[in-house]
Parts: structure tokens; sequence; C-alpha cells
């Protein structure tokens, strides 16, 4: 069993080296500098884990072997890239896709016939330089076959994730998931990047009129109505998910909200941008949600 | 007659100074800053830009050091309205105080402590330079009436309008001013805090269709508002935000609210946004856009 990780930023440098733990990795970056790195140091964990594994990286797709599995750890708007490469290459692997939002399969299906699996990942991580990562929440990754995808190849891989030392569950739908998570995404990581708040407390105020959890919450159940209109039973409450995940202790900074701080471009596209014209596709109303995806999309735009 | 302007920031130093250019006009101005007071006591108030201006006036911190005045003029940022209005009081016990003030909810605020109140707002627009000078930046009409709860005679009204006329500060009395205020609101309300969190200039925000859709849902939200307490706009908002817009008006402007949020200064927006929602819900009126963006600036001041 060969596995590939294409893209090693946080949460594709933890799949790469807890999977090297239990089969063979491949790991594609972007950076032949960093391919080289990962060659010759390794790739280490550190925090909740502790490590340092072995992995064959390459920035050229000609120079990996062929693999059975591929993991597509981009940011989503590094998938159509990431699909690129992939193309007319690697003609027996399944892929497995675990972006932020919606679409992401769509865009891999565009560039070849491989069988897919979704993903949606609440793990966390902090790359504290091309071969280190810290490994922060051990939150579950759940994956779910897309289209006629077997479930057995589903669960065989959630197997290998858990023999790896993460935390994974197969689902047959992965829909209610991945829209959880959407939701939870859109909101979150939307009113984080406007306010410059990392995810803490604020996000479950609802003591003043103007406390930020009020407006958290209607983005909630403009998002449920969405999920709602496309047949989607959730798999997680999204306003739950947030109060929880504000308890923590140490609060998270969305990457959305590290993506503005940096002016760099955002995935605000694919996944504000996803839930708006969903529920314009079903006709429902999101004045809030869109709301935040124009500011969202107009902050970035303020770049330039 | 004598007249005290309250808070000689910008605006305030437009009204002093200019007042200060009428024989029959006493002018005392109270500022908590020392260094601009003693500036003034010394060198005089100075105006650059619009017009040049040397203002001889009495400054002073110590609200004991007032004499009885005819006229009040608040001229503080509105969340200082309670405390310049609360240690002042006793110089207006025979006199009116007016607001040239952003936002809403400032008569209120000064009805607590005087009993002849006279509701305003005003257009010019400066910035303090340094202490004693200020430039003035935009010239541009005041309109002043009685505040209803506790109204200021319509002839007082009348003769602090014409004093300001004379002194080079276009003023108009009238029976109702509220139109003016709400319209002035109403367009700080949706382009002020759209332009704190994109970062865009007034001209950019108007550019983006999706953005000036949600400039105009906030303004829609605003109108509701004040058409259910009968107040008639003396103009529309919408063109005065398309006005704006025009390279060669305020294209270039970036919103005051923009430049306190990249000073880390505390904004106006609870008197904006929070005062329409306030006014909202008085009259039944739902304002879920108005509350989101006041949710998302208070979130954006916790975030410092």
């Amino acid at each position: 069993m060969r596995v590939c990780v294409i893209g090693a930023g946080a949460i594709g440098s933890l799949f790469a080296a807890h999977l090297a733990k239990v089969v063979d990795v491949l790991v594609l970056t972007r950076r032949k500098e960093h391919a080289q790195e990962l060659n010759d140091r390794g790739l280490q964990v550190s925090g909740r884990h502790d490590f340092t594994a072995r992995v064959t990286a390459a920035a050229d797709p000609d120079e990996l072997p062929e693999f059975d599995v591929g993991i597509i750890a981009t940011k989503a708007n590094g998938v159509e890239d990431a699909a690129a490469s992939l193309a007319g290459r690697f003609p027996a692997a399944t892929i497995m896709t675990v972006q932020n939002g919606l679409g992401a399969e769509e865009i891999v299906h565009r560039h070849g016939a491989w069988p897919l699996i979704s993903a949606v990942t609440f793990m966390s991580g902090t790359k504290h330089s091309d071969t280190h990562v810290e490994y922060i929440l051990d939150t579950p990754t759940w994956l779910g076959p897309y289209g006629a995808t077997p479930f057995d190849g589903v669960e065989e891989l959630a197997r290998l994730l858990v023999e790896s030392g993460l935390e994974a569950e197969a689902l047959p739908d992965l829909r209610p998931a991945q829209w959880s998570k959407l939701i939870f995404n859109a909101t979150v990581n939307g009113v984080a990047a406007l306010t410059g708040l990392p995810h803490d407390a604020h996000f479950a105020a609802e003591g003043a009129e103007s406390d930020l959890g009020h407006l958290v919450h209607a983005l909630v159940d403009e998002g449920k109505r969405v999920a709602v209109a496309e047949g989607v039973v959730l798999h997680d409450d999204p306003w739950e998910m947030n109060v929880l995940a504000t308890k923590r202790g140490s609060a998270h900074y969305p990457s959305m909200l590290e993506d503005v701080e940096a002016r760099r471009p955002t995935e605000v596209e694919l996944i504000n941008g996803a839930l708006v014209r969903e529920a314009g596709r079903h006709g429902v109303d999101a004045p809030l949600q869109n709301a935040v995806y124009r500011l969202v999309a107009a902050r970035e735009a303020s770049y330039s | 007659m004598r007249v005290c302007v309250v808070g000689c920031g910008a605006v305030g130093s437009l009204f002093a100074a200019n007042l200060a250019q009428l024989d029959d006009v006493e002018v005392w101005a109270y500022d908590l800053s020392r260094e601009h007071v003693d500036a003034i006591n010394r060198d005089g108030l100075r105006l650059s830009g619009a017009g040049e201006v040397l203002g001889r006036l009495t400054a002073t911190s110590d609200p004991a050091a007032l004499p009885a005045c005819d006229f009040g003029i608040l001229a503080t940022k509105a969340m200082h309205t309670a405390a310049a209005i609360e240690a002042t009081a006793a110089a207006f016990v025979g006199g009116c105080v007016a607001t040239v003030q952003n936002g809403l909810g400032n008569e209120e605020a000064i009805a607590r402590h005087a009993e002849r109140v006279i509701r305003g707002t005003t257009f010019p627009a400066g910035r303090l330079v340094e202490p004693g000078h200020v430039q003035w930046d935009v010239k541009g009409d005041t309109t002043l009436g009685p505040f209803e709860p506790r109204p200021a005679p319509f002839e007082e009204v009348e003769r602090l309008a014409d004093a300001c006329t004379r002194a080079g500060m276009p003023t108009t009395a009238v029976r109702d001013a509220r139109g003016p205020q709400w319209r002035k609101v109403i367009f700080n309300a949706a382009t002020n805090p759209v332009g704190a969190l994109t970062r865009l200039t007034h001209g950019r925000v108007c550019e983006d269709p999706e953005l000036r859709r949600l400039v105009t849902g906030l303004v829609d939200e605003g109108k509701a508002v004040a058409a259910a307490q009968g107040i008639e706009l003396d103009a529309d908002p919408e063109d005065l935000i398309d006005h704006a817009a025009r390279p060669e008006v305020a294209y270039d402007h970036k919103a005051s609210m923009l430049q306190d949020v990249e000073a880390h200064h505390p904004t106006e927006i609870d008197y904006l946004n929070g005062g329409i929602v306030r006014f909202g819900r008085e009259q039944g009126v739902a304002t879920p856009l108005n509350r989101a963006i006041w949710s998302l600036v208070k979130g954006l001041e916790q975030s410092w």
C-alpha cells in the first residue's frame, strides 16, 4: 500500500507523517526546496504526538512512482492546480479530497476518472517549518464515498488513518458532516476574518444586543435552512460545534483570519461563496451569510 | 451672547474659531486635552484649509471655570456625550444645549442633564493637526431644531443658527431637524462600517456591485426605521452615497471609522448602526443587517 499526500501544509503534513508509520508515503510539494528538505530531514511531528517520519518527496509528479491512494490536502483554492498535476497519471489511484467548503471533488473529477473519497477534517496543526508540524487538535477526520466509489475502500482508508494514530471514521454518506463543517466554517471563519478575533468566547456570547454570538447564531440558522432545502440532515449542529470549540481553552486562529492578516487569498469563494450559491439555487434567503461573503471578498480586494 | 463649545476637536474647533470672529459672541471651549487648551489660550485657535481663521477664545479643562452660557455646542465623539454634558451642565442651567455630533442618542443623553436641547446635524469636517490648529477639510451646512421631548424655544434655535451663519458656518433653524439627522445617520451607518470592515475607500465600496447592494440593504433598513417614526428624509441617502463616490468628491476618502479602525480607536458604531437597531426595536422594525454590522465592528474593537 502506498499513499501520496499532495500539498504539505499543516493538514497534509499531519496525514503524511502519521501514515508513514504504517505505509509507504510519498509527498508531492509545490516547491522543490520543500521536497528536498523532506527527503533530507524527514517530517517531524510535535504536540500531541512526538516522532519523526521518513517520507519520499518530490515537486514533480513525474518523479513519483504509482500509488494506491492520493490525498489532496491543499487549501481549497489549491485543488485546481493539484488535480491538474495528477491529470493523465496514476490511473490505479483513488483520490481523497479534504478541503473546506464545497466543490473540491468536482474540480478533481474534471481532471481524471479516479474513484473519489470525500473527507472533512477537524484536526488542526501549525507548521513551524517545511519539516516540522505541531499536532494541535486531535479531533477526527470523516471520510465518505463520492459517487460510485465503493464504501469498503473508504473504510479501509479510515482504518489505515486510525492505525497511524489519527482519529478517523468512515461514513456511508459524508454530506451531513460536510455540510455541518461548511456552515461552521462559513460562519466562524468569516466572522473571524472580519473582526480579527480568534475563535474565542466572543463567538458564543449572547448577552448584550451587539454581542457577536447573536450574529453567529443567526448565520448558523441561515446555513441550516439551506441544508434543509438541500435535503441534508446535519451530522452536528454547527452552533453546538461553535460553543464547544470556544470552550477549548486556547483560542484557534481560523485560516481565513490568518489569510487576511497576511493579505493572502482566502477560501471565501469555496466556503462562503459555495453556501450562498447553494442558498440561491434553492431560493433560500441568506442575507447575513451573503453579507459576510461579500465583506470578506471585498476585504481580499482591498489588498490591491 | 456667550457660547461654550464642549469638546473642541475638529468639528468643535470649526464652530469655536468661526464664532469667535463675531463681536457680539463670547466663545469658551471645554476640552480635556491640556495641551490643546494651553495652545488655544496662548496663541488662539487656528483653522487652515477651506478657510484661514484665527479665533481668540478662552479654553479650559476645568468645568468649574465655565461661566453661565446662553448656548452649549456639544461636539465630542458620541461615546463621550454623557460624561461631557454631566461635567458641564451647570454652565447651561439658564441656556440651551445643541449637539452637532454624529449618530443617534446624543440628544437623549444631553436631555438627562439639560432643560432646553437643540437637535443638530452638521456636515463640515476637519482634523486636528496639532494643539491649537485644525485643518478645515470640507465646508458644509448645519441644521438645528428643537429636540422634541425637551425643546429649546424656537427663537433661541434661530438665534444660534443666525450667529453660526454670520460666523461663516451656514446654519438653518427648522422646526423638525430629524430629516437631515437621519439622512446623515443612514448615510454614515451604511457606508462607514463597510469601509472599516473591508478597508476600502468610499469609491471602491461603491464600485463593487455586490457590496453596493449590501450598502443599499443597510440604507433600506434605516429608511424603514425613519419612516416608522414619521420622519421625512430631506434627501435620499442613496443619492448622497453615489454623489460621494465620484472621483472629484470623495472616491478616495477613507471613512472616519476606517481611520479609527486603523488607529485602533473606539468607533461610533453604537450610535450609528447600534442607534438604528435601538430605534428600530422601539418601532417594531427589523434591522438584521445593521445589527450584523454592529456586532462585527464591536467584535473588531474587542480584537484590539
